[in-house]
Parts: structure tokens; sequence; C-alpha cells
């Protein structure tokens, strides 16, 4: 899941200013486990943004708005509210946001920070696993990834800071390359230390167009 | 050939020290610094240690050089991505500085610009690769250099990481990586230099202890809260502690933690945070039986 939380009032007010109309658009995926973007944060939003004494034309709660075609379209069952709006603001994921500056040829607001990829640790809270490099390691490290849990994401190791297993960041925190060494311990197995993990390529660098 | 290199070749036990490039454009207190190095073989120049900024290490190794000093120069992975690492490398080369102590680097938490984006597109094992293809002729991309510089590749070692089999898994991955020699973190804990050096000794690879003075009990208090993989033992602490003149005590320790690596290791790397002068001391006889 796309894990995301509201941006603070105070940055919200800035981003209205001189929008007097706004129609406004959720997630009913992961902006909603994350409380950030479902139904009840887009009522919220109206509210408040109601009590601003801006209008609100109309809103709809989007099943995956980074899912262009059911993006536009739901935009295009709201195409009298959106039209009237002076912008769209976005409760969802980047993705989301593209989606609508895409197919609604509107100015829009993001409402949201997008953060990562999150599992659900339990209701509200997250926790990131994997950093969707596209080098995937897992096979051979236990299924721990070193890239999103080292905080220098180190391919070929523990850093010199690593302390009775702890993480030199934080001493709270297990060293990534601890919990792959004794996780592979106990499956009799040695997989990642018995080469040298050549530099990450590509990846990040290509960003898909459609 | 560096100095540094054929002493290690011929079998010498080798003395190198340390110094921090200056955050601002004065080199004066590094030239005075590195007048009471004189003795040593070599001095390492740091890389905004700690992840704190100063000034680039290349240019204080070059000024080293010039002033007829030999540099190790320490380049970490933290600040610079693969293009900027080996140009500067290349350039290291024309400056004249062959020595290097290849690091991955404290994550920028812990220094002065702790928002700073870690970069670690590469980690110390790739680095030390990038430096044995360079002077193959070949920069990372396999395009041919028009002359290939001549480097001395040394890497870092940490004899008191735990769990060991762990660390040193890491070692063994650097010295078949090219690191030609290594230089350990401050060490204080004998038993465990020892178990190391057992170890280490059959990889053949010579290692340089690394022995920090300590100057108060406040400063063992500091380092253990501050500095990665620097742990200052208890008793250690408390010989500081109840020592009427602690730096007299901390050159003490220094010299019977030199005195331990005599016949045990290669060498020692000082490093004396402002107290060069001391070094003779430290590198006497400690007149105890180590």
């Amino acid at each position: 899941m796309i894990v995301s939380k509201q941006k603070n009032r105070e940055e919200l007010l800035s981003l209205l200013d001189g929008l007097t109309s706004l129609f406004l658009v959720g997630c009913s995926a992961c902006a909603t486990v994350c409380k950030s973007g479902g139904e009840e944060e887009v009522f919220r939003m109206e509210e408040w943004l109601t009590s601003l004494g801006k209008k609100v034309t109309g809103s709809v709660v989007i099943d995956s708005p980074c899912n262009v075609n059911r993006t536009a379209r739901d935009l295009r069952d709201h195409r009298v509210q959106v039209e009237e709006a002076d912008a769209v603001m976005v409760l969802a994921c980047g993705a989301g946001v593209h989606s609508v500056v895409l197919k609604s040829g509107k100015r829009v607001i993001g409402a949201l920070d997008t953060l990562f990829l999150g599992n659900t640790i339990r209701n509200g809270q997250f926790g990131e696993k994997c950093s969707l490099c596209g080098n995937c390691l897992l096979n051979e490290t236990g299924g721990i990834c070193p890239v999103t849990l080292c905080a220098k994401g180190l391919l070929n190791g523990p850093c010199g800071g690593m302390e009775e297993g702890k993480c030199e960041v934080d001493r709270e925190l297990d060293c990534a390359w601890h919990l792959i060494y004794e996780n592979l311990k106990k499956q009799g197995r040695q997989d990642i230390f018995t080469r040298t993990v050549p530099p990450r390529t590509g990846g990040k660098n290509s960003h898909p167009e459609n | 050939m560096s100095r540094l290199s054929e002493q290690l070749a011929a079998g010498r036990f080798v003395v190198t020290a340390e110094i921090a490039p200056p955050k601002g454009v004065s080199i004066d207190l590094i030239l005075e610094q590195a007048t009471a190095m004189k003795e040593v073989t070599a001095i390492n120049v740091t890389d905004n240690q700690g992840a704190n900024m100063r000034m680039s290490p290349v240019a204080v190794a070059a000024v080293l050089v010039r002033e007829g000093y030999e540099p190790v120069l320490q380049l970490t992975c933290r600040d610079r991505n693969r293009l900027a690492l080996q140009s500067e490398l290349l350039g290291a080369s024309l400056l004249g500085i062959e020595n290097l102590l290849l690091l991955s680097g404290d994550h920028p938490s812990f220094g002065d610009h702790p928002q700073s984006r870690p970069v670690f597109d590469l980690d110390s094992i790739h680095l030390l690769e990038v430096v044995k293809s360079l002077r193959a002729g070949f920069d990372m991309a396999g395009k041919p250099l028009c002359q290939a510089p001549s480097f001395f590749p040394g890497a870092a070692a940490v004899p008191e990481g735990e769990p060991f089999e762990l660390m040193f898994q890491k070692y063994r991955k650097k010295v078949l990586a090219g690191a030609r020699f290594f230089q350990t973190q401050a060490i204080f804990d004998t038993v465990r230099l020892e178990r190391f050096m057992e170890a280490a000794r059959l990889l053949g690879v010579p290692v340089l202890a690394g022995i920090l003075l300590l100057k108060s009990a406040r400063m063992c208090h500091f380092l253990n809260d501050n500095i990665p993989g620097v742990r200052v033992p208890r008793d250690v602490i408390e010989r500081m502690e109840k020592a009427s003149d602690p730096l007299e005590e901390g050159v003490a320790i220094a010299r019977e933690l030199v005195c331990f690596a005599r016949g045990r290791c290669q060498g020692v790397h000082l490093m004396t945070l402002g107290q060069e002068k001391r070094i003779p001391d430290i590198l006497a006889n400690c007149g105890k039986q180590c």
C-alpha cells in the first residue's frame, strides 16, 4: 500500500490563496486505509473548506485514483461540478494527483504528502520494508531488504558503525545486516555473504511513461 | 610506489597519524600539526569526518604533498556518487596522492548537516573495486583511461565489531576487493584485537591498529555516545576518572596499546586530536611486558 498523510492546515491554507471553489477527490484504497483521503477525511476537508468561506462544488471518492481510466470516468460523471470549481483538491497519493491532472484539465491541489510503500503493522501504523529499487536481493537475504532497512542501503554487509547487532543511526534499531545474518544462519544458508554484490543499476533512473 | 607501501612491504612497523581539514580556508593549523608528525610514515586526511562539513580532503592532501609529507586520502561514499568518486580519484592522482583509505562513511545524521541526503551510490567494497579498475586503466563503465593512476588502496576494519563472524565477512570481502592495507577503528580491548588479528593474519594484508589518545573521562563518554564503532570500556574510563593528570594517563593508555600492537599488528594509526606533540611519548617503550 502507498502510505500518505495530509499536509498540515497551514500549508493547505497557503495553497488555497485566491481560490473560491473546489471539487474534492478522495481515494477508496490506500488513502482510505491511511485515513488521509477516504470518505471520512473528504467530509472533514469539506467542512473545513466551508468554514473558511470556500465553496465545495462536489466530491467523489474514486476506487484507486492511480487508475487513469477510472479517474477519467468518475470525473466525467461529475463533469458539471468539476467545471464549476476553480481547482480540484486531491486527497490521494502522487499517482492519484497525476491522474486528476491528466484527466480534469483543471488546476489541481495535492492535499497529501506521499510517503512510502508500506506494510500495515497494525491499524494506522505502517512500516517501510521495500524501496521499489528495481534490483531485488530478497531471495539471497532471507527476505530482509538491506536497501531499505540499512540506513546507508549498503549491499555488502554491515558498516563499521554496527554495535552488538544494532544500527549506528539509532541504537534501538536492529542492524539490517545483523537481521539478514541471523535469518540465514537459522536456515543454514550463506547466500549473499558468498559473493560481492555489484552496485545497483537502472531502477529509479527510468520512469515508465505509459 | 608510496613510502607507506614500501615500508609495509619491507615489514617495518609503520606509524600513521591523522589530521582533519579545517572548517574555513586557513591551513596554518594543519601545517603546524603536520610539522609535529614529521616522524610518521603517512598522514591521513579525513573526509567530512563524522559527517561534519570541512574543506575537501583532496585539497588538504595535495598541500601536504607539496610540503613534502605523504598523505593517506580518506574518501567516503556518503557525499559523492560514482561519477564524483571517480573524478575525485583521478584528480587526487594528478596532485600526487597515492595512498587511499576507502570508506562507506558515517551517516549524515551524526554531523552538522543532519538533513543532507546520504548518497551511498556505492559502498566501500565497490569503491575498492573501482580503484582496482582505475589502476588497471578503466573506469567503472569500462571506458579506457588516457593514463592509469597509481594508487595504494586501504580500507577500514572494526576489530571489536560484534558479531565477530558477520564483521569478519565484510573484512574478507574488502581483502578480495583489493584492500592492500587496513587501518582500524580505535581499539581499546586487547582481547578482541588479539582475536581479530588471529583471523586477519591468515589473509595476509597488513593491519595498522587504530589508537586514539584519550584526553579526559568526559571525552570517553562523548566517544561512546557519539562516535559510531568506538567503545571505550568501563575500566579505561575508570582509569581516566581516577587520574590526577588525565592527559598523561591517556598517553600512558595509548602507549600500552602501541606496545601491545607491536609484534601483533603491522603498525599503528594514531588519532591524537590536536595533541600531535605527544606522538613521541605514545611511541616510547611502555615499560610493561605487553
